[in-house]
């Protein structure tokens, strides 16, 4: 009886602090970890793939006029499952290592990214100017203004 | 809606030293659950902030929700809501709970806990991670800064969207004439 008590000390003691001192440390996540949907406009053709594959409509396209296209993340019904990341041939869309997310105010967790599209003279549907000589020739293109 | 600042002066003058945490889940998976329980175990160790889960609402300061609203938890959780005593705080775990994940607009969910009751911290993720609950409650606590914030990217000033809407407008009727 008191020789298993003492076994038990010994191994408790023996376990040593297994606790993890988190947010005083930082423990960023494995590659491979879902988090936020990330969209590069540079490389994104605007096709809509990602809006159209995602369970909770968490990616919205919205199109304001032939040559402009709005895409909106509400980050706060995201379920990180990654089917844009899959569906999107240009790698344009990505999910990043952060988890941090917390807020006070919902209206944190969203994104909204201006695409710039050209239109096409005959149809007047949107593409992107293959080249960005082309681009620059389109109208109203400023990419080098950041408001 | 309680601001950061105010939250940190709020927690410290009325909650002292510990928070009692009463979970309740509104029709969620379990994931988040077992990510809550997984926060209480010896690794990440969340009783080091004198956070402990209680049986009672009435012995709580902090409500957990986790999932979706369903419809015939609507009730029970604004009576939940009227039986912890104030001062109260909820937090929000997952993305159910915050807008509704897969079941936003499905008929038989309210689709996110700040349509029934107020909420002061959202926790995104599906589930979340223990850490980013810890981190949770740890902004709520004051210990870490806010890290998100409203992204909204623009290449140009809403003025000259306007103008350029208008003049492609313009310009696609006249073709199409």
């Amino acid at each position: 009886m008191v020789d298993s008590k003492i076994k038990q000390l010994l191994l408790a003691l023996r376990a040593g602090k297994v606790t993890f001192a988190y947010p005083f440390e930082p423990r960023p996540s494995e590659p491979g970890f879902r988090g936020r949907v990330m969209v590069d406009t540079d490389k994104c053709t605007g096709c809509g793939g990602c809006a159209d594959v995602c369970p909770t409509r968490c990616i919205k396209i919205i199109d304001v006029s032939p040559t402009y296209r709005i895409i909106r993340r509400y980050l706060e019904r995201c379920i990180h499952c990654g089917r844009c990341e899959d569906v999107c041939q240009y790698g344009a869309v990505w999910l990043d290592l952060e988890y941090e997310m917390a807020t006070t105010d919902k209206s944190d967790l969203f994104i909204e990214q201006h695409l710039f599209m050209g239109s096409c003279n005959r149809c007047g549907r949107c593409y992107v100017p293959p080249t960005p000589l082309d681009r620059l020739m389109v109208v109203g293109f400023r990419k080098d203004e950041e408001v | 809606m309680v601001k950061e600042g105010i939250l940190r002066r709020f927690f410290s003058k009325a909650f002292g030293r510990s928070l009692w945490v009463f979970h309740v889940n509104v029709g969620a998976c379990n994931g988040c659950d077992i990510e809550v329980l997984d926060v209480l175990t010896p690794f990440f160790d969340v009783e080091r902030f004198g956070i402990k889960l209680v049986g009672s609402p009435r012995h709580a300061d902090v409500l957990l929700v986790s999932g979706p609203v369903t419809r015939t938890m609507e009730e029970p959780l604004k009576r939940l809501y009227e039986a912890v005593p104030d001062p109260k705080v909820v937090v929000a775990i997952g993305a159910c709970a915050i807008g509704g994940a897969i079941w936003f607009d499905t008929y038989n969910v309210v689709g996110g806990v700040d349509k029934v009751i107020p909420v002061d911290i959202y926790i995104p993720g599906c589930p979340p991670k223990p850490e980013a609950i810890i981190y949770g409650v740890a902004l709520a606590l004051g210990l870490v800064p806010k890290k998100i914030e409203r992204v909204e990217e623009r290449h140009e000033t809403p003025e000259e969207l306007a103008q350029v809407i208008a003049y492609e407008k313009e310009r696609v009727t006249a073709e199409t004439k």
